[in-house]
């Protein structure tokens, strides 16, 4: 049992990698266009949106918390960015920020009913779902709003890179990637993120208050929902009010294909990215085949049950 | 290894302490005095005031009246960090330690080290490498055989954790260690080591409250015993003189302490 | 003499004071059950169903389920609207089978039911149905396309809904029919795939999700010609992909719904076809149907078409269709 103990925790965090290469293979050998730059490329912007909203949920996840709002805010911040240059003459630097600083504001809302009103996390963004799809679809009037400032479509023009094209959105997406993951790794502010998830009470006794972790989580997952809306608008060139509600769950699949463990205190950020790929990888590869969506989404909640299983596993042999 | 034979330098006493929640009084006047280089093990039945008590020592609630005093000055705490930075640490019976993290981050835990110049004030790096040298230092100085600092603290066993949990109060306390139940759902091997390991904390200087229930583990490292009873100090015992089901029925109340032969008493 | 003059009045005054309040209580109460909230398309549904309620005086409920699909939040919408007065019902049901005992047991309430948009399976299960012809509508955007290709031969990508749903396979088949294609009769849910459509992705009707599936549909086969989208948002993500491949002056889109925001991007080339439908009209056929109902008691039965429209900018010769500036006007949506 030991040896099976100290084997399985790589193989959690490893899994997210090895079910990618699996599926790369399997649809490199099966169709013709799969292996290629420019297929991996589109890849990557297919999944940006989705990447950089799980940047905040894997955050939030790791407080062994849950959003289900998150979608829902980036339409909203979509929504506020376009319309605020569209309809008010914003200039178009000032709007993004605006737009940022409300999903910003909600993430703090979340972030105030979970830390001072003690409501689980779930809850608590059930109803932020609803109310910030609701607060969309009045402010936008249900309509989609096209005219869009070029700078916030700069993102999703893209630069050749080797023999292929390589948007800004995608390389912005690593970036984040990067450097939250930095911030996780090697500051102390980022191990009590991690601290908090595993033993909040812990942490209070060690005389880090897990509320302002807490607050700090969620407050950055609103930025980066924004930073998300940003490259929404950027991919699709307009601001959309019913884009995000899809996003709601595909970010939490794509953290817990990651390998981080809804409970809380485990888990690497880039399995997130490593998730949505996979995610992106079947449903490219599967059109490729030929094949219906249907198997896509079977495939993939095969997946998150095999991603769950595997993590209940790995912490059964420690307790 | 013999033990350091207690002075009768005050370190730590507490004066008329009472705590009151809601209708309930759970000290009602209690006294409490630790002396340097001693291991003084807390015992009472149920209800007795105990918890109350350790709480108010360790700065996990504020008294409602009395006061502590620690070197010979006044300390009000206001929560557990006062306690901390005063020199007071505590182990609690959870252990407070974040199972999926590392030995080493877990001694470190709050109290982080940041690497010098650039990486450590601006990017605010932790000195990893440095906090893990500490953590084998420390260990190694309270003779704790774990091999590697680098295991997460879940891989490790009840008595294995529970050192962890002693020795990052030791590394840290600059007064008093507080334990609470420490070898509590612990087997026999184990609850040794962990004995051992309180023995020598003891021995580093660090004066030591153990609270505990395990009779025969109190016998065995204690120097004194502090009988709490009706949310007071009802006796203050010799292990060496007093026997185990004499000391039981003091803090039934079976016995009272003014039909104890002076010896017993501490 | 005049004593009894003063009852008479009094009591007739009386009698009147008691039937005002009965009066007001006869207000038409009818029901708008969509199947949610957030599609566009029922967005304006709701606007035209309370549009014509407040011009006939009649009250308006209304109410969805949560998602496509969910039958027990239009089950239970239905005994909240029937148990707060609604003597009609119009429904565009989520599923068109699990909601017939619903419709019973209302009907034996002496409730109208009137299925709008599609059909409860079996059709007859609801007192009426005014609907769109969403087979027909594929046909006609199919013949264009046939006819706009002149003989060209065709590489056809489909830009579908999602499996199983009637509304997207209908949509589908129609058009591979009007296309002259090997494809499905109107009753089935199944997608037909001839040879001549070499891929077939899910856009969920969503913009983002449209350009995804173009993208991987190039991927796989860059010379596609053709691209049949289920509904104009998901022809603007087609478009977006297209244009960002530099493909976009080759490729023909054609799309259905006829929303404002559509009719704009066929105006401006990108949408080179669209059957245009009238969420508006159904539902305030269905609106003014209740109020019938309500005031003579006579039920309105059978199938009503409330038409489709091909909207093109670039007519062809040999299929009837009408400009942007037709399809402007009667668009749905914000002008």
């Amino acid at each position: 049992m030991a040896t099976l103990k100290e084997k399985l925790p790589p193989i959690g965090q490893l899994g997210p990698f090895i079910a990618l290469l699996i599926a790369c293979i399997a649809f490199g050998t099966t169709t013709d266009h799969f292996f290629s730059g420019a297929n991996f490329s589109l890849i990557l912007q297919q999944v940006t949106v989705v990447g950089v909203i799980a940047i905040g949920q894997t955050l939030i996840i790791l407080t062994a918390g849950i959003d289900l709002s998150c979608g829902m805010i980036m339409a909203l911040g979509s929504i506020v960015m376009t319309k605020l240059a569209a309809d008010n003459g914003v200039p178009a630097p000032l709007a993004i920020l605006a737009g940022i600083v409300v999903t910003s504001l909600f993430g703090l809302i979340n972030g105030l009913l979970v830390t001072r009103i003690k409501l689980p996390p779930f809850i608590v963004t059930l109803g932020t779902f609803n109310i910030a799809f609701a607060i969309t679809q009045l402010y936008s009037g249900a309509q989609t709003v096209t005219e869009v400032p070029d700078m916030m479509n700069w993102l999703g023009s893209t630069f050749p890179v080797g023999g292929t094209n390589v948007a800004y959105g995608t390389v912005l997406m690593i970036l984040l990637y990067l450097a939250v993951g930095f911030w996780l790794r090697e500051t102390g502010a980022g191990r009590h993120v991690y601290a908090v998830g595993n033993n909040p009470e812990a942490t209070r006794l060690v005389g880090i208050p897990p509320e302002k972790v807490l607050l700090g989580v969620y407050v950055m997952a609103g930025v980066f929902y924004g930073i998300a809306s940003l490259l929404s608008v950027a991919r699709t060139g307009v601001g959309d009010p019913n884009a995000g509600q899809t996003e709601n769950l595909d970010a939490i699949t794509a953290v817990v294909l990651g390998g981080t463990s809804l409970f809380g205190g485990r888990g690497m950020l880039f399995g997130s990215l490593v998730g949505a790929v996979v995610v992106g990888v079947l449903r490219n590869g599967l059109t490729l085949m030929g094949v219906s969506s249907v198997y896509q989404v079977l495939i993939t909640g095969i997946l998150v049950i095999v991603a769950v299983a595997v993590d209940q596993l790995s912490r059964r042999g420690g307790r | 290894m013999s033990a350091i034979a207690p002075s009768t330098r005050i370190v730590m006493q507490a004066k008329g302490l009472v705590k009151r929640y809601g209708q309930v009084t759970a000290l009602d006047g209690a006294d409490f005095e630790l002396r340097a280089g001693e291991i003084l093990a807390v015992i009472g039945d149920n209800g007795a005031g105990k918890s109350s008590l350790i709480k108010c020592l360790s700065g996990a609630t504020v008294p409602d009246e009395g006061e502590i005093i620690l070197d010979g000055q006044v300390i009000h705490f206001k929560g557990p960090i006062d306690a901390r930075r005063v020199g007071i640490e505590t182990v609690y019976q959870d252990l407070a330690v974040a199972p999926a993290m590392t030995i080493a981050e877990n001694l470190f835990l709050g109290r982080e080290i940041r690497r010098e110049g650039f990486a450590g004030n601006v990017l605010r790096m932790l000195d990893k490498k440095r906090m893990l040298e500490e953590s084998v230092k420390r260990m190694n100085d309270l003779k704790v055989g774990i091999r590697s600092m680098t295991q997460a603290v879940e891989t490790l066993s009840g008595g294995q954790r529970q050192c962890v949990a002693v020795a990052r109060a030791a590394a840290f306390a600059e007064h008093v260690v507080i334990l609470d139940e420490p070898t509590a759902a612990l087997g026999v091997k184990e609850g040794n080591m962990v004995l051992e390991l309180i023995r020598r904390v003891r021995d580093k200087g660090l004066p030591v409250v153990l609270i505990s229930h395990n009779m025969p583990h109190v016998f065995e490292i204690a120097d004194r015993i502090h009988v709490a009873r009706l949310g007071k100090r009802g006796a203050v015992l010799n292990p060496k003189k007093i026997s185990m089901s004499d000391t039981v029925a003091v803090m039934t109340g079976a016995l009272t302490p003014d039909k104890l032969p002076a010896e017993c008493l501490a | 003499m005049i004593k009894l003059t003063l009852a008479a009045a009094l009591t007739s005054v009386a009698l009147a004071a008691a039937t005002l309040p009965a009066q007001a209580a006869d207000q038409p109460v009818i029901g708008l059950i969509t199947k949610t909230e957030t599609n566009p398309f029922f967005v304006k549904m709701k606007e035209g169903a309370s549009d014509e309620a407040k011009a006939k005086g009649a009250k308006l409920l209304s109410g969805a389920g949560k998602t496509d699909g969910d039958n027990a939040g239009q089950v239970a919408a239905m005994e909240n609207m029937i148990a707060a007065g609604a003597k009609t019902i119009l429904i565009t049901p989520s599923d068109s089978k699990a909601i017939i005992p619903a419709i019973k047991k209302a009907q034996e309430k002496g409730v109208m039911v009137i299925a709008l948009d599609s059909p409860t399976d079996p059709a007859s299960a609801t007192d009426a149905l005014f609907a769109t012809d969403n087979y027909k509508a594929g046909v006609l955007i199919g013949e264009y396309a046939k006819a706009a290709m002149a003989g060209k031969p065709v590489k056809i990508a489909t830009l579908d809904l999602f499996p199983g749903h009637p509304v997207g396979a209908q949509r589908h088949n129609g058009f591979l029919q009007g296309y002259g294609l090997k494809s499905n009769d109107a009753k089935t849910n199944e997608l037909a795939h001839p040879a001549e459509v070499v891929c077939m992705a899910d856009s969920f009707g969503d913009r983002a999700k449209g350009q995804t599936a173009m993208e991987n549909c190039l991927q796989k086969n860059p010379d596609i010609n053709l691209v049949y989208t289920i509904n104009e948002p998901a022809a603007a993500g087609a478009y977006n992909a297209l244009q960002k491949a530099g493909k976009e002056k080759g490729v023909m889109i054609v799309s259905i719904d006829g929303g404002c925001d559509g009719i704009k991007d066929v105006a401006a080339g990108k949408i080179a076809a669209t059957s245009q439908q009238y969420p508006l009209k159904m539902a305030a056929m269905g609106v003014a149907a209740g109020v019938d109902y309500a005031n003579t008691g006579k039920k309105v039965s059978g199938y009503t078409d409330t038409g489709v429209t091909l909207i093109s900018a670039k007519p062809i010769a040999g299929v009837d269709s009408k400009d942007t500036t037709v399809g402007h006007d009667l668009c749905w949506g914000k002008k």
